[in-house]
Protein backbone atom coordinates (compact mmCIF):
# COMPACT_ATOMS: atom_id res chain seq x y z
CA UNK A 1 0.00 0.00 0.00
CA UNK A 2 2.91 2.24 1.06
CA UNK A 3 4.51 1.65 -2.58
CA UNK A 4 0.89 2.71 -4.45
CA UNK A 5 1.24 5.79 -2.33
CA UNK A 6 4.37 6.45 -3.54
CA UNK A 7 3.72 5.83 -6.93
CA UNK A 8 0.37 7.87 -6.72
CA UNK A 9 2.70 11.23 -5.32
CA UNK A 10 5.16 10.57 -7.89
CA UNK A 11 2.40 10.94 -10.87
CA UNK A 12 0.90 14.03 -9.09
CA UNK A 13 4.46 15.42 -8.94
CA UNK A 14 4.56 15.12 -12.70
CA UNK A 15 1.22 16.65 -13.45
CA UNK A 16 2.51 19.94 -11.22
CA UNK A 17 5.72 20.10 -13.17
CA UNK A 18 3.53 20.21 -16.52
CA UNK A 19 1.58 22.73 -15.21
CA UNK A 20 4.77 25.13 -14.14
CA UNK A 21 5.91 24.43 -17.43
CA UNK A 22 2.85 25.35 -19.33
CA UNK A 23 1.52 27.66 -17.00
CA UNK A 24 0.82 31.29 -18.84
CA UNK A 25 0.59 33.47 -16.31
CA UNK A 26 4.12 33.77 -13.60
CA UNK A 27 1.84 32.86 -10.66
CA UNK A 28 0.45 29.16 -12.44
CA UNK A 29 4.31 28.31 -11.93
CA UNK A 30 4.80 29.51 -8.74
CA UNK A 31 1.95 27.53 -7.63
CA UNK A 32 3.24 24.54 -9.17
CA UNK A 33 6.36 24.77 -7.68
CA UNK A 34 4.80 25.06 -4.16
CA UNK A 35 2.68 21.94 -5.01
CA UNK A 36 5.92 20.38 -5.99
CA UNK A 37 7.76 20.95 -2.99
CA UNK A 38 4.48 19.68 -1.20
CA UNK A 39 4.71 16.75 -2.62
CA UNK A 40 8.19 15.95 -2.10
CA UNK A 41 7.68 16.49 1.53
CA UNK A 42 5.29 13.66 1.27
CA UNK A 43 7.66 11.57 -1.27
CA UNK A 44 10.34 11.89 1.50
CA UNK A 45 8.67 10.68 4.39
CA UNK A 46 6.86 7.77 2.34
CA UNK A 47 10.25 6.89 0.94
CA UNK A 48 11.70 7.06 4.56
CA UNK A 49 9.13 4.21 5.71
CA UNK A 50 9.77 1.65 2.47
CA UNK A 51 13.21 2.13 2.76
CA UNK A 52 13.15 1.03 6.62
CA UNK A 53 14.94 4.43 7.47
CA UNK A 54 13.26 6.82 9.66
CA UNK A 55 16.09 9.11 9.73
CA UNK A 56 14.29 10.72 6.35
CA UNK A 57 11.72 12.84 8.58
CA UNK A 58 14.45 15.08 9.53
CA UNK A 59 14.91 16.21 5.62
CA UNK A 60 10.93 16.49 5.31
CA UNK A 61 10.47 18.55 8.02
CA UNK A 62 14.09 20.95 6.55
CA UNK A 63 12.09 20.85 3.36
CA UNK A 64 8.84 21.83 4.60
CA UNK A 65 10.11 24.87 5.88
CA UNK A 66 12.59 25.51 3.27
CA UNK A 67 9.52 25.27 0.67
CA UNK A 68 7.69 27.80 2.38
CA UNK A 69 10.10 30.15 3.20
CA UNK A 70 11.34 30.17 -0.18
CA UNK A 71 7.38 30.91 -1.75
CA UNK A 72 7.21 33.86 1.00
CA UNK A 73 10.74 35.28 -0.26
CA UNK A 74 9.64 34.94 -4.04
CA UNK A 75 6.40 36.69 -3.31
CA UNK A 76 7.89 39.46 -1.12
CA UNK A 77 10.71 40.25 -3.34
CA UNK A 78 7.98 40.37 -6.95
CA UNK A 79 6.67 43.29 -5.61
CA UNK A 80 8.77 46.04 -8.34
CA UNK A 81 7.14 47.22 -11.49
CA UNK A 82 8.24 44.29 -13.64
CA UNK A 83 6.03 41.70 -12.02
CA UNK A 84 3.05 44.43 -12.38
CA UNK A 85 0.84 41.96 -14.16
CA UNK A 86 -1.23 44.49 -16.53
CA UNK A 87 -3.72 43.46 -19.34
CA UNK A 88 -1.32 44.49 -22.24
CA UNK A 89 1.48 42.23 -20.34
CA UNK A 90 -1.30 39.38 -20.27
CA UNK A 91 -1.97 39.28 -24.01
CA UNK A 92 1.47 39.37 -24.21
CA UNK A 93 2.47 36.17 -22.38
CA UNK A 94 -0.50 34.44 -24.04
CA UNK A 95 0.38 34.87 -27.47
CA UNK A 96 3.29 33.24 -27.07
CA UNK A 97 3.52 29.41 -27.61
CA UNK B 1 -5.17 -6.61 16.15
CA UNK B 2 -2.56 -5.92 13.76
CA UNK B 3 -5.16 -6.35 10.83
CA UNK B 4 -6.98 -3.38 12.15
CA UNK B 5 -3.92 -1.54 12.27
CA UNK B 6 -2.80 -2.71 8.49
CA UNK B 7 -6.66 -1.92 7.09
CA UNK B 8 -6.83 1.51 9.04
CA UNK B 9 -3.98 2.44 7.64
CA UNK B 10 -3.84 1.46 4.15
CA UNK B 11 -7.77 2.82 3.82
CA UNK B 12 -5.93 6.80 5.23
CA UNK B 13 -3.20 6.06 2.55
CA UNK B 14 -4.99 5.16 0.10
CA UNK B 15 -7.78 8.19 0.68
CA UNK B 16 -4.64 10.77 0.59
CA UNK B 17 -3.09 9.56 -2.42
CA UNK B 18 -6.37 10.09 -4.38
CA UNK B 19 -6.89 12.97 -2.86
CA UNK B 20 -3.68 14.34 -4.15
CA UNK B 21 -4.40 12.74 -7.71
CA UNK B 22 -7.45 14.87 -7.50
CA UNK B 23 -5.34 17.90 -6.85
CA UNK B 24 -2.99 17.20 -9.84
CA UNK B 25 -5.57 16.04 -12.31
CA UNK B 26 -7.08 19.93 -11.10
CA UNK B 27 -4.43 21.65 -11.44
CA UNK B 28 -4.28 21.02 -15.44
CA UNK B 29 -7.78 21.12 -15.95
CA UNK B 30 -9.33 24.42 -14.33
CA UNK B 31 -9.37 27.52 -16.36
CA UNK B 32 -8.01 30.25 -13.99
CA UNK B 33 -5.21 30.68 -11.65
CA UNK B 34 -7.67 31.58 -8.83
CA UNK B 35 -9.45 28.21 -9.10
CA UNK B 36 -5.80 25.93 -9.80
CA UNK B 37 -5.18 27.44 -6.45
CA UNK B 38 -8.69 26.10 -5.26
CA UNK B 39 -7.42 22.69 -6.17
CA UNK B 40 -3.81 23.10 -5.28
CA UNK B 41 -4.41 23.86 -1.64
CA UNK B 42 -7.56 21.81 -0.78
CA UNK B 43 -6.42 18.70 -2.06
CA UNK B 44 -2.96 19.43 -0.87
CA UNK B 45 -3.44 20.16 2.83
CA UNK B 46 -5.76 17.48 3.23
CA UNK B 47 -4.21 14.76 1.29
CA UNK B 48 -0.92 15.10 3.19
CA UNK B 49 -2.59 15.44 6.30
CA UNK B 50 -4.24 11.64 5.42
CA UNK B 51 -1.26 10.37 4.31
CA UNK B 52 0.34 11.51 7.74
CA UNK B 53 -1.97 9.62 9.59
CA UNK B 54 -1.80 7.10 7.90
CA UNK B 55 1.61 6.44 8.46
CA UNK B 56 1.32 7.35 12.13
CA UNK B 57 -0.62 4.50 12.13
CA UNK B 58 2.18 1.87 11.57
CA UNK B 59 4.59 3.90 12.97
CA UNK B 60 7.81 1.77 14.60
CA UNK B 61 8.67 3.98 18.06
CA UNK B 62 8.09 7.24 19.92
CA UNK B 63 10.23 9.31 18.52
CA UNK B 64 9.01 8.75 14.67
CA UNK B 65 5.52 9.05 15.89
CA UNK B 66 6.59 12.54 17.55
CA UNK B 67 8.23 13.76 13.99
CA UNK B 68 5.23 12.87 12.12
CA UNK B 69 2.97 15.07 14.04
CA UNK B 70 5.65 17.67 14.03
CA UNK B 71 5.30 17.52 10.12
CA UNK B 72 1.64 17.13 10.16
CA UNK B 73 1.15 20.35 12.34
CA UNK B 74 3.24 22.53 10.37
CA UNK B 75 1.97 21.37 6.76
CA UNK B 76 -1.42 21.61 8.58
CA UNK B 77 -0.37 25.67 9.39
CA UNK B 78 1.30 26.18 6.34
CA UNK B 79 -0.84 25.31 3.65
CA UNK B 80 -3.52 27.62 3.75
CA UNK B 81 -1.02 30.32 4.07
CA UNK B 82 0.72 29.96 1.22
CA UNK B 83 -2.62 29.90 -0.38
CA UNK B 84 -3.60 33.09 1.10
CA UNK B 85 -0.28 34.71 0.32
CA UNK B 86 0.04 33.58 -3.14
CA UNK B 87 -4.16 34.91 -3.80
CA UNK B 88 -3.60 38.27 -2.13
CA UNK B 89 -0.58 38.64 -4.25
CA UNK B 90 -1.71 38.01 -7.23
CA UNK B 91 -4.97 40.25 -6.43
CA UNK B 92 -2.28 43.07 -5.60
CA UNK B 93 -0.11 42.93 -8.62
CA UNK B 94 -3.50 42.94 -10.74
CA UNK B 95 -4.48 39.40 -12.06
CA UNK B 96 -7.70 39.49 -12.62
CA UNK B 97 -10.00 36.51 -11.98
CA UNK B 98 -11.88 34.74 -14.50
CA UNK B 99 -15.40 35.45 -14.15
CA UNK B 100 -18.91 33.34 -15.49
CA UNK B 101 -19.80 33.47 -19.46
CA UNK B 102 -22.27 36.02 -19.34
CA UNK B 103 -19.67 38.78 -17.87
CA UNK B 104 -16.91 37.21 -19.67
CA UNK B 105 -18.59 39.57 -22.71
CA UNK B 106 -18.60 42.38 -20.85
CA UNK B 107 -15.03 41.87 -19.62
CA UNK B 108 -13.19 41.94 -22.98
CA UNK B 109 -15.39 44.85 -23.63
CA UNK B 110 -14.29 47.42 -20.87
CA UNK B 111 -10.57 46.14 -20.09
CA UNK B 112 -10.53 48.34 -16.94
CA UNK B 113 -13.61 46.57 -15.30
CA UNK B 114 -14.10 45.53 -11.47
CA UNK B 115 -16.81 44.20 -10.26
CA UNK C 1 18.16 3.12 -13.15
CA UNK C 2 16.60 5.96 -10.70
CA UNK C 3 20.09 7.63 -10.98
CA UNK C 4 19.67 7.99 -14.92
CA UNK C 5 16.71 9.11 -14.43
CA UNK C 6 17.49 11.74 -12.06
CA UNK C 7 20.85 12.48 -14.11
CA UNK C 8 18.66 12.80 -17.20
CA UNK C 9 16.78 15.49 -15.38
CA UNK C 10 19.80 17.76 -14.04
CA UNK C 11 20.75 17.65 -17.43
CA UNK C 12 17.82 18.71 -18.88
CA UNK C 13 17.00 21.55 -16.68
CA UNK C 14 21.00 22.80 -16.79
CA UNK C 15 20.43 23.12 -20.57
CA UNK C 16 16.89 24.92 -19.79
CA UNK C 17 18.89 27.30 -17.21
CA UNK C 18 21.36 28.28 -19.58
CA UNK C 19 18.80 29.20 -22.53
CA UNK C 20 16.04 30.90 -20.55
CA UNK C 21 16.34 34.70 -20.57
CA UNK C 22 13.90 35.21 -18.22
CA UNK C 23 15.66 35.56 -14.57
CA UNK C 24 12.89 34.78 -12.66
CA UNK C 25 12.18 31.64 -13.63
CA UNK C 26 15.94 30.69 -14.25
CA UNK C 27 16.29 30.99 -10.77
CA UNK C 28 13.16 29.15 -9.59
CA UNK C 29 14.66 26.13 -11.89
CA UNK C 30 18.28 26.67 -9.83
CA UNK C 31 15.47 25.79 -7.12
CA UNK C 32 14.10 22.49 -8.92
CA UNK C 33 18.13 21.99 -9.76
CA UNK C 34 19.30 21.67 -5.99
CA UNK C 35 16.18 20.24 -4.94
CA UNK C 36 17.11 17.08 -8.07
CA UNK C 37 20.36 16.99 -6.46
CA UNK C 38 19.21 16.54 -2.86
CA UNK C 39 17.13 13.92 -3.74
CA UNK C 40 19.95 12.29 -6.13
CA UNK C 41 22.08 12.18 -2.83
CA UNK C 42 18.81 10.40 -0.98
CA UNK C 43 19.02 8.12 -3.59
CA UNK C 44 22.96 7.11 -3.19
CA UNK C 45 22.48 6.83 0.51
CA UNK C 46 24.28 9.92 1.42
CA UNK C 47 21.38 11.88 3.84
CA UNK C 48 24.07 14.10 5.59
CA UNK C 49 24.87 15.45 2.16
CA UNK C 50 21.57 15.58 0.86
CA UNK C 51 20.18 17.47 4.29
CA UNK C 52 22.81 20.14 3.46
CA UNK C 53 21.54 20.65 -0.06
CA UNK C 54 18.28 20.50 0.24
CA UNK C 55 18.79 23.85 3.06
CA UNK C 56 21.64 25.65 1.28
CA UNK C 57 20.91 24.86 -2.52
CA UNK C 58 17.22 24.98 -2.30
CA UNK C 59 16.61 27.70 0.32
CA UNK C 60 18.59 30.59 0.78
CA UNK C 61 20.52 30.40 -2.88
CA UNK C 62 17.15 31.03 -4.26
CA UNK C 63 16.26 33.84 -1.76
CA UNK C 64 19.82 35.46 -2.28
CA UNK C 65 19.46 35.06 -6.28
CA UNK C 66 15.97 36.72 -6.03
CA UNK C 67 16.95 39.47 -3.65
CA UNK C 68 19.09 40.20 -6.52
CA UNK C 69 17.07 40.41 -9.21
CA UNK C 70 14.55 42.34 -7.55
CA UNK C 71 17.67 44.65 -7.77
CA UNK C 72 19.06 44.14 -11.44
CA UNK C 73 16.42 43.55 -13.45
CA UNK C 74 14.51 40.22 -14.71
CA UNK C 75 15.75 40.32 -18.68
CA UNK C 76 19.01 38.76 -19.23
CA UNK C 77 20.72 41.46 -21.95
CA UNK C 78 22.34 39.55 -24.85
CA UNK C 79 25.69 39.84 -25.80
CA UNK C 80 26.34 40.69 -29.19
CA UNK C 81 29.57 38.66 -30.08
CA UNK C 82 30.18 35.35 -29.61
CA UNK C 83 33.02 34.35 -27.94
CA UNK C 84 34.25 31.40 -29.75
CA UNK C 85 37.90 31.68 -28.28
CA UNK C 86 36.63 31.11 -24.95
CA UNK C 87 34.74 28.62 -26.25
CA UNK C 88 37.54 26.38 -27.49
CA UNK C 89 39.93 27.34 -24.41
CA UNK C 90 36.17 25.61 -22.10
CA UNK C 91 36.85 22.64 -24.51
CA UNK C 92 40.62 21.97 -24.67
CA UNK C 93 40.11 22.34 -20.47
CA UNK C 94 37.32 20.12 -20.03
CA UNK C 95 38.80 17.43 -22.65
CA UNK C 96 41.92 17.25 -20.71
CA UNK C 97 40.01 16.69 -17.39
CA UNK C 98 37.83 13.91 -18.42
CA UNK C 99 41.06 12.64 -19.83
CA UNK C 100 42.83 12.69 -17.06
CA UNK C 101 39.85 10.96 -15.01
CA UNK C 102 40.13 7.79 -17.20
CA UNK C 103 43.16 6.58 -15.07
CA UNK C 104 41.23 6.51 -11.76
CA UNK C 105 38.99 3.56 -10.51
CA UNK C 106 35.87 3.24 -11.56
CA UNK C 107 33.24 4.49 -9.30
CA UNK C 108 33.08 1.59 -6.05
CA UNK C 109 35.14 -0.88 -7.42
CA UNK C 110 36.18 -3.28 -4.68
CA UNK C 111 40.02 -2.71 -5.12
CA UNK C 112 40.14 1.05 -5.53
CA UNK C 113 42.55 2.12 -2.22
CA UNK C 114 40.39 4.36 -1.07
CA UNK C 115 38.42 1.05 0.15
CA UNK C 116 40.84 -1.13 0.65
CA UNK C 117 42.65 0.97 3.25
CA UNK C 118 40.93 4.14 4.37
CA UNK C 119 37.30 2.92 4.57
CA UNK C 120 37.55 -0.05 6.21
CA UNK C 121 39.34 1.53 9.19
CA UNK C 122 36.51 4.40 9.39
CA UNK C 123 33.86 1.74 9.33
CA UNK C 124 35.38 -0.96 11.83
CA UNK C 125 36.85 1.63 14.38
CA UNK C 126 34.92 4.88 14.49
CA UNK C 127 33.22 3.30 17.23
CA UNK C 128 35.69 2.06 19.55
CA UNK C 129 37.37 5.02 19.25
CA UNK C 130 35.36 7.90 19.03
CA UNK C 131 31.97 6.76 20.59
CA UNK C 132 29.65 8.49 17.83
CA UNK C 133 27.13 6.48 16.22
CA UNK C 134 27.05 8.73 13.02
CA UNK C 135 30.19 7.35 11.29
CA UNK C 136 29.73 10.97 8.53
CA UNK C 137 30.02 13.53 11.73
CA UNK C 138 33.02 11.08 13.64
CA UNK C 139 35.23 11.37 10.46
CA UNK C 140 34.11 15.24 9.61
CA UNK C 141 34.39 16.32 12.96
CA UNK C 142 37.56 13.77 14.53
CA UNK C 143 39.25 12.35 11.56
CA UNK C 144 39.10 14.79 9.60
CA UNK C 145 39.07 17.81 11.54
CA UNK C 146 41.67 19.83 10.30
CA UNK C 147 39.94 19.84 6.76
CA UNK C 148 36.94 21.37 8.11
CA UNK C 149 38.59 23.41 10.06
CA UNK C 150 40.00 25.21 7.01
CA UNK C 151 36.34 24.87 5.60
CA UNK C 152 35.14 27.09 8.30
CA UNK C 153 37.53 29.78 7.66
CA UNK C 154 36.75 29.40 4.11
CA UNK C 155 32.99 30.54 4.71
CA UNK C 156 34.43 32.94 7.37
CA UNK C 157 36.35 34.49 4.60
CA UNK C 158 33.04 34.67 2.40
CA UNK C 159 31.35 36.55 5.19
CA UNK C 160 34.86 38.97 5.38
CA UNK C 161 34.27 39.58 1.58
CA UNK C 162 30.59 40.54 0.99
CA UNK C 163 31.08 42.91 4.43
CA UNK C 164 33.84 44.22 2.41
CA UNK C 165 32.50 44.78 -0.70
CA UNK C 166 28.82 45.51 0.56
CA UNK C 167 28.44 46.89 3.72
CA UNK C 168 27.07 50.67 4.20
CA UNK C 169 27.33 52.60 6.67
CA UNK C 170 24.09 53.74 8.00
CA UNK C 171 23.07 56.35 10.34
CA UNK C 172 20.79 54.65 12.62
CA UNK C 173 16.82 55.39 12.04
CA UNK C 174 14.56 56.82 14.61
CA UNK C 175 12.29 55.28 16.73
CA UNK C 176 9.39 56.74 15.19
CA UNK C 177 10.18 55.62 11.36
CA UNK C 178 10.38 52.14 12.46
CA UNK C 179 7.26 52.05 13.75
CA UNK C 180 5.85 53.60 10.54
CA UNK C 181 7.49 51.08 8.70
CA UNK C 182 6.15 48.66 10.72
CA UNK C 183 2.61 49.77 10.64
CA UNK C 184 2.24 49.82 7.01
CA UNK C 185 3.91 46.32 6.61
CA UNK C 186 1.55 44.92 9.50
CA UNK C 187 -1.53 46.47 7.58
CA UNK C 188 -0.37 45.14 4.58
CA UNK C 189 1.02 41.62 5.40
CA UNK C 190 -1.26 41.20 8.28
CA UNK C 191 -1.78 37.02 8.11
CA UNK C 192 1.46 35.70 7.21
CA UNK C 193 3.11 37.43 9.88
CA UNK C 194 1.23 36.30 12.79
CA UNK C 195 1.70 32.85 11.03
CA UNK C 196 5.19 33.62 11.05
CA UNK C 197 5.42 34.92 14.71
CA UNK C 198 4.21 31.60 16.01
CA UNK C 199 6.45 29.52 13.64
CA UNK C 200 9.85 31.42 14.54
CA UNK C 201 10.44 29.53 17.48
CA UNK C 202 9.67 26.36 16.39
CA UNK C 203 12.17 26.88 13.67
CA UNK C 204 15.25 28.12 16.15
CA UNK C 205 14.58 25.07 18.28
CA UNK C 206 14.34 22.45 15.33
CA UNK C 207 17.97 24.26 14.89
CA UNK C 208 19.31 23.59 18.02
CA UNK C 209 17.52 19.77 17.85
CA UNK C 210 19.46 19.34 14.56
CA UNK C 211 22.94 20.75 16.43
CA UNK C 212 22.70 18.25 19.04
CA UNK C 213 21.23 15.36 17.03
CA UNK C 214 24.08 15.48 14.53
CA UNK C 215 25.92 12.87 16.34
CA UNK C 216 23.47 10.01 16.61
CA UNK C 217 21.23 11.21 12.89
CA UNK C 218 22.03 13.28 10.36
CA UNK C 219 22.70 16.91 11.06
CA UNK C 220 25.90 18.69 12.32
CA UNK C 221 26.78 22.52 13.11
CA UNK C 222 26.20 23.33 9.17
CA UNK C 223 22.94 22.11 8.83
CA UNK C 224 21.87 23.85 12.10
CA UNK C 225 24.00 27.56 10.95
CA UNK C 226 21.57 27.23 8.35
CA UNK C 227 17.83 26.37 9.52
CA UNK C 228 18.95 29.03 12.15
CA UNK C 229 20.18 31.76 9.37
CA UNK C 230 16.89 30.91 7.17
CA UNK C 231 14.36 31.65 10.26
CA UNK C 232 16.15 34.90 10.92
CA UNK C 233 15.58 35.14 7.51
CA UNK C 234 12.66 34.88 7.28
CA UNK C 235 11.69 37.65 9.94
CA UNK C 236 13.84 39.78 7.99
CA UNK C 237 11.71 39.37 4.84
CA UNK C 238 8.19 40.35 6.86
CA UNK C 239 8.78 42.83 9.63
CA UNK C 240 11.33 44.87 8.00
CA UNK C 241 15.67 45.40 8.02
CA UNK C 242 15.27 48.27 10.61
CA UNK C 243 13.47 46.05 13.27
CA UNK C 244 15.44 42.97 12.33
CA UNK C 245 18.47 45.16 12.95
CA UNK C 246 17.27 46.19 16.41
CA UNK C 247 16.38 42.97 17.09
CA UNK C 248 19.81 41.27 16.18
CA UNK C 249 22.36 43.66 16.62
CA UNK C 250 24.95 43.84 13.80
CA UNK C 251 28.48 43.90 15.73
CA UNK C 252 26.68 40.88 17.60
CA UNK C 253 26.42 38.93 14.56
CA UNK C 254 30.24 40.12 13.32
CA UNK C 255 31.64 38.92 16.71
CA UNK C 256 29.75 35.70 16.99
CA UNK C 257 31.28 34.61 13.58
CA UNK C 258 34.54 35.44 14.74
CA UNK C 259 34.03 33.73 17.96
CA UNK C 260 32.89 30.59 15.98
CA UNK C 261 36.64 30.29 14.07
CA UNK C 262 38.05 31.13 17.35
CA UNK C 263 36.50 28.45 19.38
CA UNK C 264 37.24 25.80 16.59
CA UNK C 265 41.00 27.04 16.35
CA UNK C 266 41.32 27.30 20.35
CA UNK C 267 40.26 23.52 20.71
CA UNK C 268 43.39 22.63 18.85
CA UNK C 269 45.32 24.46 20.33
CA UNK C 270 44.34 23.03 24.15
CA UNK C 271 44.50 19.65 22.70
CA UNK C 272 48.21 21.23 21.46
CA UNK C 273 49.13 22.33 24.67
CA UNK C 274 47.76 19.01 26.83
CA UNK C 275 50.64 17.73 24.84
CA UNK C 276 48.36 15.79 21.73
CA UNK C 277 48.52 16.47 18.25
CA UNK C 278 46.89 19.60 16.78
CA UNK C 279 43.12 18.14 16.92
CA UNK C 280 43.68 15.29 18.68
CA UNK C 281 40.85 15.02 21.14
CA UNK C 282 41.84 12.15 23.23
CA UNK C 283 44.07 14.53 25.11
CA UNK C 284 41.25 16.77 26.37
CA UNK C 285 39.89 15.21 29.85
CA UNK C 286 41.41 11.61 31.13
CA UNK C 287 39.08 9.07 29.36
CA UNK C 288 39.80 9.20 25.73
CA UNK C 289 35.74 8.80 24.35
CA UNK C 290 34.69 11.31 27.00
CA UNK C 291 37.59 13.64 25.44
CA UNK C 292 36.80 13.00 21.88
CA UNK C 293 32.77 13.58 22.49
CA UNK C 294 33.80 16.99 24.38
CA UNK C 295 36.04 18.17 21.22
CA UNK C 296 33.29 16.89 18.86
CA UNK C 297 30.57 19.01 21.00
CA UNK C 298 33.01 22.43 21.00
CA UNK C 299 33.88 22.15 17.03
CA UNK C 300 30.30 21.72 16.18
CA UNK C 301 29.36 24.35 17.94
CA UNK C 302 31.82 26.69 16.48
CA UNK C 303 30.58 25.58 13.39
CA UNK C 304 27.09 26.54 13.61
CA UNK C 305 28.00 29.82 15.18
CA UNK C 306 30.09 30.47 12.03
CA UNK C 307 27.65 29.52 9.67
CA UNK C 308 24.47 31.24 10.96
CA UNK C 309 26.08 34.80 11.22
CA UNK C 310 27.71 34.33 8.08
CA UNK C 311 24.72 33.84 6.13
CA UNK C 312 22.81 36.40 8.49
CA UNK C 313 25.48 38.77 7.23
CA UNK C 314 25.08 38.16 3.64
CA UNK C 315 21.46 38.18 3.53
CA UNK C 316 21.79 41.67 5.62
CA UNK C 317 24.10 43.41 3.18
CA UNK C 318 22.15 42.26 0.27
CA UNK C 319 18.90 43.71 1.88
CA UNK C 320 20.48 46.91 3.04
CA UNK C 321 21.75 47.34 -0.84
CA UNK C 322 18.48 47.01 -2.02
CA UNK C 323 16.38 49.48 0.13
CA UNK C 324 19.36 52.25 -0.42
CA UNK C 325 18.28 51.23 -4.23
CA UNK C 326 14.56 51.77 -3.16
CA UNK C 327 15.01 54.61 -1.45
CA UNK C 328 16.85 56.15 -4.59
CA UNK C 329 14.39 55.39 -6.75
CA UNK C 330 11.54 56.86 -4.47
CA UNK C 331 13.20 59.56 -4.26
CA UNK C 332 14.28 60.55 -8.30
CA UNK C 333 10.60 59.81 -8.64
CA UNK C 334 9.09 62.35 -5.98
CA UNK C 335 11.38 64.96 -7.17
CA UNK C 336 10.45 64.49 -11.08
Amino acid sequence: MIIAATLAIFVAMILAIIRGIAGPTLYDRILAVNMFGTKTVLLISLLGFVMGRPEFLDIAIVYALINFISVIGVLRYSDSNEFKHTPANKESTEKEP
Amino acid sequence: MDIVINISSGLCLFVGSFLCLCGGVGMLRFPDFYTRMHAAGVTDTLGSAMILIGLMIISTGFLVFIKLVMILLLGILIGPTTSHVLAKAALHNGLEPLLGHQEEADNKETTSSNP
Amino acid sequence: MINIVILTLLVVIAIAIIRMKDLFAVVMLLGIYGLLSASFFVAMDAVDVAFTEAAVGAGISTLLMLVVISMTGRREITTRHKPLSALLVVAITGFLLIYGTLDMPYFGAADAPIHGHVAPRYINDSMQEIGVPNIVTSVLASYRAFDTFGEVVVIFTAGIGVLALLSVARRPEDPEQITVINDSMHKQHLVIRIVVKILIPFILLFALYVQFHGDFGPGGGFQAGVIFAAAIILYTMLFGLSTARTVINQSFIRLTAAIGVLVYGSVGLATLLSGGNFFDYDVLVNDPIAGQHLGILFIELGVGCTVAAVMIIIFFSFAARREIQLNNKNKESSSC
